[in-house]
């Protein structure tokens, strides 16, 4: 009987999930462009991954991207919640409105939009220019910045961790906060061993939510860079490689090689992520 | 003494208020600005877009709106139906299959349940590309390339676990005398499942409707490798063609398009903000 209700599920995980999974295990190890069958090349795409600079650059891009965009939107979005959460009036207003670009910020739309604004004749320059910056660089043209705006637009995106904060810091007692202050604890210090410690569970839930999420990001870097991960591979995201490499070049075994490698990095770093969390997660009863 | 003692402690708490309001408003102007100014754009002439920077257009057009809608090979209209028959598939789907395995999960006693849960746990946490070139050879063996299957046909197999574990906690709310008192009266476990889980599950079940709508609406990688053929299009597929096809981008008409394609979103947004908020709350969906 709990078969009728899973019999959906369960071939989902066979067709769509486990299946692909050991499938593309197999096709890294191959050569194949969808003509003909497979060849066994045994470790060869695993070796060339190691030779090829791209995917080293990919890697780079990728890493300096959730590095530095996930600790600043988790930053402000816990900021931001300690501030809405006061009682304030019109706080579903301003909820909302922060929340908004989470919902729409993975969308082409958006990415059109910054593309614009940080093109070279875009919003961004035109107000730079206005208050006195004669030559404003071309920020999505220029190697040196186009990363940074894709990670703008990341941190943009804080609203949906901020509303996860905003839930749990109402979870915590006003008398623990009492108390503290009873003890003579000043606001500083109430953060840091109140809010923090009772928080930490749900900062650990958004650091592991969101770096995954930042490890799969594509539609923005495609879209800014016109699918080719440029200016000089600045935002050749490793996903943005990968589909380069499966459907640009039809190169099927090598991108398997790069997804099973994605799949190491992102479950290892979610365990790392666990591992740590034993010295900074507080669990309270 | 007593009011005298109260008076700076209330003024005290008076002052970061006021601070905080502000902060929060020029926070969401800065936040909103750059959609307004999208907004404001479409109605723009194209070569006032690169002079003003400001909110109000001086001359105000509405072309850019019939414009961007013909400017690609078909009506934009087209491109939009093929956004919503993936979209209205993706619901079904995640309503019907998302709900049954989520019964089971709740509801059912079976082996290994644990087991089979924390599988589902696990593909929640699963990058689409690790399993999109299998799917890729798979789906171009059926002919399914260029088709609305790809993108529809892993929805009614439950592939989505955030929505699962969405129902399963809304249903393990659910009391299970209502399930006892159906059992006496002769239900077996569809119809528990038809008559009494689902009509309670409404509120979990229209955020499933609400955030497919969305994500699938959003969609571009799966969208962009299964539909190749621009008859196939849709939305945002078409809207990034509609960039990269020449290299003058007609900025009037391409925002116009974007906000023809975030529409449906702020739609929703606006009329699903509580199911919205409440969803992210509990699941830490987007």
């Amino acid at each position: 009987m709990p078969y009728l209700f899973l019999a959906p599920w369960f071939a989902g995980l066979l067709f769509i999930t486990a299946g692909p999974i050991a499938a593309s295990a197999y096709l890294s190890f191959t050569d194949y462009s969808l003509i003909g069958s497979p060849e066994w090349i045994g470790l060869d795409n695993f070796q060339r991954m190691f030779d090829d600079p791209r995917f080293y650059q990919s890697l780079k891009v990728t890493f300096i991207y959730v590095a530095v965009s996930v600790p600043l939107q988790l930053a402000f979005a816990l900021f931001l919640a300690m501030v809405l959460d006061r009682g304030l009036r019109g706080l579903a207003l301003y909820r909302s409105v922060y929340y908004l670009p989470s919902l729409i910020g993975g969308s082409v739309a958006i990415a059109i939009l910054w593309r614009q604004i940080f093109g070279s004749d875009g919003l961004l320059n035109q107000v730079l220019r206005f208050v006195g910056f004669e030559n404003p660089p071309g920020w999505v043209s220029n190697p040196d910045y186009a990363l940074g705006t894709l990670i703008v637009l990341n941190v943009w995106t804080f609203g949906a961790p901020m509303v996860i904060f905003l839930a749990g810091l109402r979870q915590i007692p006003t008398m623990y906060y009492e108390a503290a202050s009873l003890d003579g604890a000043g606001k500083a210090r109430q953060f840091f061993q109140v809010t923090l410690p009772l928080l930490s569970p749900i900062i650990f839930f958004n650091l592991v939510l969101q770096t995954i999420n930042a490890f799969q990001t594509f539609t923005q870097a495609f879209i800014v860079s016109g699918g080719t991960g440029g200016p000089a591979d600045s935002t050749l995201f490793y996903t943005l490689y990968l589909y380069q490499r499966g459907f640009g070049n039809f190169d099927m075994g090598y991108a398997s090689a790069l997804a099973w490698f994605l799949l190491l990095i992102v479950g290892g770093l979610t365990a790392i992520n666990f591992f740590a969390a034993k010295y900074w997660v507080f669990y309270g009863d | 003494m007593a009011a005298t003692e109260k008076l700076p402690d209330r003024k005290k708490k008076q002052r970061p208020r006021w601070l905080a309001h502000t902060v929060l408003i020029l926070g969401a102007l800065l936040m909103l600005y750059p959609l307004l100014w999208m907004l404001s754009s479409s109605f723009k002439f194209t070569e006032d877009i690169f002079s003003q920077t400001g909110l109000i257009p001086e001359r105000v057009t509405t072309g850019n709106y019939p414009e961007g809608w013909t400017a690609l090979p078909r009506d934009f209209g087209h491109y939009i139906w093929n956004s919503l028959v993936i979209v209205a598939g993706s619901i079904i789907g995640n309503l019907l299959a998302c709900s049954l395995a989520a019964y089971a999960f709740a509801r059912l006693d079976f082996r290994f349940k644990k087991f089979w849960f924390a599988i589902m746990l696990g593909t929640m946490m699963l990058p689409i590309h690790v399993v999109i070139v299998p799917q890729y050879v798979l789906f171009s063996e059926l002919d399914w390339i260029n088709t609305y299957w790809p993108l529809i046909v892993p929805k009614l197999l439950a592939t989505d676990g955030f929505f699962i574990f969405l129902m399963v906690q809304f249903i393990r709310g659910i009391p299970l005398e209502l399930d006892e008192a159906a059992r006496i009266d002769g239900c077996g476990h569809f119809a528990i499942f038809w008559r009494i889980v689902i009509p309670l599950s409404v509120p979990a079940l229209a955020t499933t409707a609400i955030f497919t709508f969305i994500w699938t609406w959003n969609d571009f990688f799966s969208q962009l490798i299964f539909l190749t053929d621009p008859e196939m299009y849709t939305v945002p597929v078409a809207l990034r063609t509609f960039v990269d096809a020449t290299s003058q981008t007609p900025w009037g008409p391409v925002f116009a398009m974007s906000i023809v394609a975030l529409a449906p979103v702020f739609g929703f947004f606006l009329a699903g903000q509580r199911y919205l908020v409440r969803g992210i709350a509990t699941t830490g969906l987007k």
